[in-house]
């Protein structure tokens, strides 16, 4: 079995998706544009059943779906929650998504949610318990998950490897693909001053089975240098874009996201952002194809 | 030095106190990136508990509702990340929440809106089919139990419960001060409030917990001698509420009933 | 209650059950915001509201600092603590 994950299947077309809204919903119905498949948070639909339930189990018919997590908490210090795997289960069996995602990322401690991506320090000891979690994640939905790079606003003194490193390690050890999100390289590579594109040319992109590409806001931090926050209230920002066609070149056409989670826009807007990453994905491939 | 998560939490719950040791910029300053976090978990729960309490919001005021929220979200963190779930403790948090203590009808109404909301999430169901309602003879029905939808509920308020839903969630009418029953029920997948008649809960009650339609009419009435029935069900079978028609073959003697 | 009361009460009931019809519409209505159930548990994965000075210092919300007074509609209610009730509100009534 470990075997075959090596080399990772990509299950998402290698097109443009969109982060599912419910005020898009009769959009995707009936003027769908480029957009060929659909991104959920699990979180948003464990329930026993309403309208949402009954919009996904409509829209399942038309599109591959991605099923994205938001809660697991697999960087949390404590163990997994049963319950919450359970419900994940529940959800994954029936919706049977193409592809199941979460966060390198904790946000439950004690009980509690925070409902925040709270960050991970790149320590050996995270990096074991992170590998624990996943392992145990992955089987019991019986597949293999991606697994997204976050965006950071501190560092940890603690830490004993870079992002990069830490990331390559648990995809080598669990044998999970990786979700890169390109905003987020960029935002944290600013707030860190890493050069974003030494981060592209690091990272495993042969382990990467979808790409997310979202809005930031600008703000500043302690001392008023620059400080950019992922919130995913806009347009995807013109140094994400040319970061992405970076990612592209290296790495060929892949699945790629847009995500707008907050001043949603009207559906027309947001397929053009999902349009412009189509016509990129086009632009690299030809070149792939004029390549001697 | 390494961050431990509960001192993480502390601090991101706690404004005051100050960032955890081991955090680190390339700058130095950490409290700003701290705050990130810090607004994330206010801001986003905050918006969550607007959402779900539209009418508490109306009640108290757009201000005091934030402040409200946000003492509420430290005391009663999610406890899972379906948030759907997280306000379900405002009933009993505005119960002895003290700046409130002289409104003593939000606990209710805050129970109210957690009611509908529940539904909204709850299992689909069917309401009961026009032909099974129309070859159904009347002696036949009240021998049968209705099986009530998982996504009906009651609530029972000393206070105009209805009446302070409608006047601040719909801008109709005026509350007059006086007990209330109402009847959340979803025809397919709006939840709608109806006002019930006078021990509309009692009988809904009786009815899921199994009694036949004539029995929990007859336990009803004798408890209010103004029980309206045909009101009562009228509400029961358009609403949604009903779900199945269980005709019960006599002498079955499938249960027994005490009267209290 | 007798049975013929009862057989007349459902057949009333049913008549204006059936007379009532059934919409199915499976595209999020506007009803939705005002139930408190449109996007009440919608989790999502940014970071936060793109700033870092809303609404976490300014707010005393600690219980034994609060200054604010309820101010929505609960003033204009005739019920327990509305206008009627409330001390506070007659005293905002006062003209300045």
């Amino acid at each position: 079995m470990l075997d075959d994950r090596r080399a990772l299947e990509i299950v998402l077309p290698k097109e443009p998706g969109v982060g599912f809204k419910h005020l898009h919903f009769e959009d995707l119905l009936n003027d769908r544009g480029c957009v060929s498949w659909l991104e959920i948070h699990a979180e948003n639909y464990m329930s026993d059943g309403g309208r949402k339930i009954a919009q996904l189990n409509r829209l399942r018919q038309d599109f591959p779906i991605s099923c994205h997590g938001v809660g697991l908490s697999i960087g949390g210090e404590n163990p997994l929650s049963k319950d919450h795997l359970n419900r994940l289960e529940a959800l994954v069996s029936w919706l049977e998504p193409a592809s199941f995602s979460e966060h390198l990322a904790w946000s439950s401690h004690g009980g509690s949610y925070f409902n925040d991506l709270l960050p991970v320090p790149y320590t050996k000891a995270a990096l074991q318990r992170v590998c624990e979690h996943i392992d145990e994640v992955q089987n019991i939905l019986g597949r293999t998950m991606l697994l997204e790079n976050p965006s950071t606003y501190l560092v940890f003194e603690e830490s004993e490897m870079t992002e990069i490193e830490f990331i390559s390690d648990i995809s080598r050890r669990t044998g999970c693909g990786l979700l890169l999100d390109v905003n987020n390289v960029f935002v944290s590579s600013t707030n860190h001053s890493v050069n974003p594109y030494w981060y592209i040319d690091e990272f495993p992109l042969h382990s990467v089975g979808e790409i997310h590409l979202g809005g930031h806001a600008e703000d500043s931090d302690d001392e008023g240098a620059l400080l950019l926050i992922d919130n995913h209230g806009s347009e995807v920002a013109e140094p994400v874009w040319d970061l992405y066609e970076h990612v592209l070149r290296g790495a060929g056409a892949l699945p790629t996201l847009i995500e707008w989670d907050s001043d949603v826009p009207e559906w027309k807007i947001l397929e053009a952002e999902a349009d412009r990453a189509f016509r990129l994905m086009n632009i690299v491939q030809d070149e792939y194809v004029g390549l001697p | 030095m390494s961050v431990c998560h509960s001192e993480f939490i502390d601090a991101l719950l706690d404004p005051q106190k100050p960032v955890p040791n081991g955090l680190a910029s390339r700058n130095g300053g950490t409290a700003k990136r701290f705050a990130v976090y810090r607004n994330k978990f206010a801001v986003s729960l905050t918006e969550a508990l607007e959402a779900q309490f539209p009418v508490i919001r109306k009640l108290v005021g757009d201000e005091f509702f934030k402040a409200m929220a946000g003492v509420y979200l430290r005391r009663h963190p999610p406890e899972s990340p379906i948030l759907s779930k997280f306000g379900n403790r405002m009933p009993e948090f505005l119960s002895d929440f003290e700046p409130v203590e002289h409104l003593p009808y939000l606990p209710d109404v805050a129970r109210l809106e957690t009611l509908i909301r529940e539904s909204f999430y709850s299992k689909d169901s069917s309401s009961i089919s026009n032909e099974t309602l129309r070859s159904l003879r009347p002696a036949d029905f009240l021998e049968s139990r209705i099986i009530i939808a998982p996504s009906a509920r009651t609530i029972q308020s000393r206070f105009p419960i209805f009446g302070i839903w409608r006047a601040n969630a719909r801008g109709e009418g005026n509350p007059t001060n006086r007990p209330e029953e109402a009847l959340v029920a979803r025809r397919q997948f709006d939840p709608e409030l109806y006002l019930l008649p006078d021990g509309g809960c009692e009988f809904m009650r009786l009815l899921a917990s199994g009694h036949r339609v004539s029995e929990a009419a007859d336990l009803a009435a004798a408890r209010r001698p103004d029980f309206k029935l045909d009101q009562i069900l009228a509400l029961v079978l358009s609403s949604g509420a009903a779900t199945e028609l269980e005709p019960i073959k006599h002498n079955s003697g499938e249960r027994t009933l005490k009267c209290g | 209650m007798n049975d013929q009361i009862k057989s007349i009460a459902v057949a009333s009931a049913v008549a204006a059950a059936l007379a009532v019809g059934s919409s199915a519409a499976l595209a999020s209505g506007a009803n939705e915001k005002c139930y408190g159930v449109s996007l009440a548990g919608e989790n999502d994965c940014e970071a936060g509201p793109g700033t870092t000075c809303a609404s976490t210092s300014t707010v005393d919300y600690q219980g034994n600092a609060w200054s604010l007074v309820p101010a929505g509609t609960c003033e204009s209610m005739e019920l327990p603590g509305g206008r009627m009730g409330s001390l506070t509100a007659l005293d905002r009534d006062l003209p300045s």
